[in-house]
């Protein structure tokens, strides 16, 4: 239990951090993609009897770095799925060759953060940092590249490299998430609440922090549920996810009307 | 001469039931995707497309888990998850994948309790591979009359919106300005997309549908600029590679002694992911853009 508490609070944190920037830079579908594409890397490494983390992690920068080539020419959309669905065909030709995989298969996509074991820690806590780290260097480019493309351009920073560099951010936070909160369900934690706090504030260290807050709360509280009712974590988790964002969007709603006082701050590039 | 057929075509490929029910399904669910698929990469709209496959599959669990036909369950559930999205969704494409991203993941959520509860009832060993993954060769022949009237409302509903959704897909000022109500259209649209996806997923499995509904339209819309043919141009691309997959995938059998076939997702996704990537070649698109004026219609939208 304490494994998984620990576990959570490193993936809530990294979730809420690279998850802004997700939202920020409109990247929800290849958020959805990598750790799919990932999976197929688990059901590969399962195959030839590697490490899985080593299949996910390769997987998913394939998966990055597919979707950041092809998507060169605007499409991002098209470019994306097809590489997403080419790693999902991937990982059913890898499972046709398995057998008794099933149950792997549903911790997998679903994941299994109350069976984590001790030595599982250290390669997310390493990842996790590798994460964080790469995010403060680049906050400013990437902040700046986010908001106003064009002037970041101007000022030297190249918005396909920048793409690329968080493409492959988000591969290497997925790789260490995928086995612990599930492929489909790291999705929900990148989304929801970094979604939430930005309907709640403009200011973006402000919502940074109250998405790693949001975060946290979400994965705590599923972590407890699902301890307490047996019931899967992921359903908690999505949720709780589209919760926070529904309660962000009607706080936004409620602003409009001028029952709420508005924020005199530049407002991001919505 | 004989040799040579029996030697493309394997033993028994047009004397199999489920072969023949493969080629007929797939070659359904083909025609529809192409069809609603160019407008949804013209819109760009590829992650609600690829989304209401998983949000399909959610109301697929719920229905097996409550009893129900699974087919209602795909096709309802889907309809509801697209009218959510376009409920919550925000004119913009960033706010539109937004809404997608959290209807996706409450979906996911709920199909992951679905599938839990499912797994545990003991009703049903295998639910969840059969869900996610989904199979051309073990539909059961008694839904191709279902599958075909889907088929035909998710394309009659695009066929009554046709114009005033083409004139919303390349300029939506333009088309408010001529008095189409985008809110209609695009619930319409989303409405089509939801039956065509569901019907797809559920019968050949959430990548294809994907791979069905995105590739080949894609593809199209690379090698021309007219719409009407670019979805004459993706019918053909995605029912050549669907049946194209199904023989090689049924022929993979025979090929080896170890007998394991090759599944026909991947095949037939290889075969699309194959034909985006040629369309994007130098002299194939030089050649295309010959052919076709420049000035027309879709360049405008061809962001």
């Amino acid at each position: 239990m304490i494994n998984a508490w620990l576990v959570g609070t490193i993936v809530a944190v990294i979730a809420g951090v690279v998850g802004f920037f997700v939202v920020l830079r409109g990247l929800a579908f290849p958020a959805h993609a990598i750790p799919n594409g990932a999976f197929a890397g688990a059901a590969g490494a399962n195959l030839l009897g590697v490490n899985i983390l080593l299949g996910l992690g390769v997987c998913a920068l394939l998966t990055a770095l597919g979707i950041g080539s092809l998507g060169r020419r605007g499409r991002n959309d098209v470019a994306t799925a097809l590489t997403l669905v080419l790693m999902l065909a991937l990982g059913a030709l890898f499972l046709s060759r398995s057998v008794e995989y099933e149950p792997q298969i549903y911790s997998l996509l679903f994941g299994e953060i109350l069976g984590v074991s001790t030595t599982e820690i250290l390669p997310v806590a390493v990842l996790g940092i590798l994460c964080i780290a790469a995010i403060v260097v680049l906050y400013r480019p990437l902040m700046l590249s986010s908001i106003a493309p064009e002037m970041g351009e101007a000022k030297g920073i190249d918005a396909h490299r920048m793409e690329m560099i968080f493409l492959v951010v988000l591969a290497v936070a997925t790789t260490m998430t995928v086995p612990v909160v599930g492929a489909l369900l790291i999705f929900s934690l990148m989304i929801g609440p970094p979604a939430a706090a930005r309907s709640f504030t403009d200011r973006p260290l402000l919502a940074m922090l109250l998405s790693i807050g949001i975060a946290l709360v979400t994965l705590w509280s599923a972590i407890t549920i699902s301890y307490l009712s047996d019931w899967p974590i992921g359903f908690f988790v999505g949720m709780f996810g589209a919760l926070s964002y529904g309660v962000g969007r009607a706080f936004t709603a409620l602003r409009r009307t001028k029952l709420l006082p508005v924020e005199n701050e530049p407002a991001l590039a919505r | 001469m004989h040799q040579f057929w029996g030697w493309i075509f394997e033993p028994g490929f047009f004397s199999s039931q489920p072969v023949r029910v493969a080629l007929v399904i797939g070659g359904a669910a083909a025609v529809v995707s192409a069809i609603v698929g160019v407008f949804t990469v013209f819109r760009g709209q590829s992650f609600a497309g690829h989304a209401l496959a998983d949000v399909s599959t959610a109301g697929g669990s719920g229905a097996v888990l409550m009893g129900v036909n699974p087919l209602l369950g795909f096709v309802g559930f889907g309809i509801f998850g697209a009218g959510v999205m376009d409920g919550i969704g925000v004119q913009r494409a960033r706010g539109r994948d937004l809404a997608t991203g959290i209807v996706l993941g409450a979906s996911i959520g709920l199909a992951a309790l679905f599938l839990y509860l499912d797994t545990t009832s003991g009703a049903t060993t295998g639910a969840t591979q059969q869900i996610l993954f989904g199979s051309i060769f073990t539909i059961d022949p008694t839904t191709i009359p279902v599958v075909i009237i889907f088929s035909i409302i998710s394309i009659g509903i695009i066929a009554i919106v046709y114009r005033p959704l083409l004139l919303s897909s390349i300029s939506d000022e333009i088309a408010a300005a001529r008095g189409v109500s985008l809110r209609l259209v695009g619930l319409m649209f989303m409405t089509s997309l939801a039956v065509a996806v569901g019907l797809s997923a559920l019968t050949i499995g959430a990548i294809l549908s994907t791979a069905l509904l995105i590739g080949p339209a894609a593809t199209a819309l690379r090698l021309t600029k007219r719409l009407g043919r670019a979805i004459l141009v993706a019918c053909v691309l995605g029912v050549g590679s669907t049946w194209l997959g199904v023989l090689l995938a049924y022929d993979s059998y025979y090929w080896g002694s170890s007998h394991l076939g090759i599944p026909v997702s991947f095949v037939v996704v290889a075969l699309i992911f194959l034909l985006y990537l040629a369309s994007g070649l130098p002299m194939i698109r030089a050649a295309s853009a010959r052919r076709t004026p420049t000035t027309s219609v879709m360049e405008v939208a061809g962001r």
